[in-house]
């Protein structure tokens, strides 16, 4: 962690003005939970809830070869995009591991908006600006402190949201995104989310998002909305199985590890890290991120060893309780030959041995 | 909410009640409030014998464990069974219904705080 002093979202007097409470988050201070994680976890799986992501980088990669370079440093196929069209993908190292996961949103075939993470933002922008000089005509540029970036989630997300746009929202399909109005203020409205269940994410100018949550919260009160905090959005994408770097993958972890081979398009043509991938998919895997019950009594935490026998085999990369389906659960890498449901490992709980079973994931999908 | 007069705390944050030989350990108010959510709680055995300033168990949140360091010396004599099923019973009513232990006591530390002067050592941590 750097000393500078944590960076503040414009959002950061609302938080604190409703109560709150704050923590240091990727070089942010950012809230942590307003009334409590499980009542917030609740709110967004049953109604709605509203975060601030503010925190999330956005680069923005323009010109003439933008879809070019964008294939080139991402293991997912861009070239499928549409303008108005967002897709999940690697920022890739030649190793074949993530430097980075991140949303690839098309504009334009010369305008890409990625979204990423707030730790890996100024990684992420030097890595992107070192490659971008084999591309003629690709500029990337930071555009996160232009950007605020607020999420509404739950089923009843679309009903809040509708009442502040003239966007007509049923016709926004998942992973699409326009721009439009939240509030009269000008965004992109993004059908996306890290939390399992229907919603939106919005950018909006960084000026404008202390009045546009105000709006939004006024919008929902009627739907019970809820504000939420880092707390409940970690073990809402915890029970969905959406990954989080620098826990479930990071840059020694490669996509097929991570059980994300829907984002790796080998036959796309060259990008980072696609020999390297080649050789693994031929090689096979040894290890695969798993989804595991406690069949005893412990929660398990990142960095926990997996054991079987008396061998440590594998290490939990996330876990909690989970609010939703009340069982303690985890996610882990394992040998491949332990990763199938049903195997019985250990998880070593503070020098206990308690025994777990691997289970299928995700832990929790919505009913469409 | 009002720290209970009656009571002395440690600096790691649990509460001791000592009645004649007895006495009952729960973690405070503060602790809670700083924990979020709980949702499990591991315990001492029954017949156990606590050492003053050692950990006795924990209490784990959604997003963390927190150890509970034993305040005083002395045997578990109970423990509270209904943190089984009712964990948040820590965060509702810490300084009641969310008691963790009854203890045997075989000694006090001179070194607990009473209820003023955890106070002050909360709002010189918390800044609360």
């Amino acid at each position: 962690m750097s000393s500078a002093p944590a960076k503040r979202t414009p959002l950061y007097p609302v938080h604190v003005a409703s109560g709150a409470k704050m923590v240091h988050f990727a070089g942010w201070e950012m809230p942590v939970q307003y009334r409590g994680v499980l009542e917030e976890h609740r709110a967004v799986r049953t109604r709605v809830g509203l975060f601030d992501v503010s925190h999330m980088g956005e680069l923005e990669v323009v010109g003439r070869r933008a879809l070019d370079f964008v294939q080139y440093v991402t293991c997912n196929d861009a070239s499928r995009l549409v303008p108005g069209r967002a897709q999940y993908s690697g920022l890739m190292t030649p190793r074949g591991t993530f430097v980075d996961d991140l949303l690839v949103h098309m504009v334009s075939p010369e305008r890409f908006l990625l979204v990423v993470n707030a730790a890996n933002k100024d990684k992420d922008y030097a890595y992107l600006c070192a490659q971008a000089p084999a591309f003629d005509q690709v500029e990337v540029y930071d555009r996160s402190a232009e950007y605020a970036q607020l999420a509404i989630q739950g089923p009843l997300a679309e009903a809040v949201l509708q009442k502040l746009t003239s966007v007509t929202l049923s016709e926004i399909k998942y992973y699409r995104f326009v721009e439009g109005d939240v509030a009269a203020v000008r965004g992109i409205i993004a059908r996306t989310g890290y939390t399992g269940e229907d919603g939106f994410e919005v950018y909006l100018p960084a000026a404008k998002a202390a009045e546009v949550w105000q709006a939004l919260m006024q919008a929902g009160a009627e739907h019970g909305i809820q504000p939420c905090g880092l707390g409940a959005r970690d073990t809402l994408r915890f029970e969905a199985c959406m990954p989080l770097y620098g826990q479930d993958i990071d840059d020694t972890t490669t996509p097929f590890e991570a059980g994300l081979d829907w984002i790796v398009k080998l036959e796309k043509g060259p990008f980072l890290g696609r020999e390297a991938l080649i050789q693994q998919r031929n090689a096979g895997i040894k290890r695969k991120l798993v989804g595991f019950a406690m069949l005893g009594k412990g929660i398990p935490r990142h960095g926990y060893p997996l054991l079987h026998g008396s061998e440590e085999v594998g290490v939990v990369t996330s876990g909690t309780m989970s609010p939703t389906l009340g069982k303690a659960l985890g996610l882990g890498y394992l040998p491949v030959a332990l990763a199938t449901p049903g195997t019985e490992v250990w998880v070593d709980i503070r020098g206990q041995r308690v025994p777990a079973q691997v289970v299928e994931i995700p832990f929790y999908r919505r009913k469409k | 909410m009002a720290r209970p007069e009656n009571l002395l705390y440690s600096k790691s944050h649990e509460w001791v009640r000592v009645e004649g030989e007895l006495a009952t350990v729960g973690i405070t108010d503060y602790a809670q409030e700083q924990l979020g959510d709980v949702v499990m709680v591991e315990l001492p055995a029954v017949g156990r014998q606590l050492t003053a300033g050692q950990e006795m168990g924990t209490v784990e949140s959604v997003k963390a464990v927190s150890e509970v360091f034993a305040p005083i010396s002395g045997e578990v004599v109970e423990v509270n069974s209904e943190l089984e099923a009712h964990p948040e019973l820590v965060n509702q009513d810490p300084f009641g219904a969310g008691w963790l232990v009854k203890v045997k006591v075989r000694e006090v530390p001179s070194d607990l705080l009473d209820a003023a002067a955890y106070e002050e050592f909360v709002a010189e941590e918390g800044g609360h």
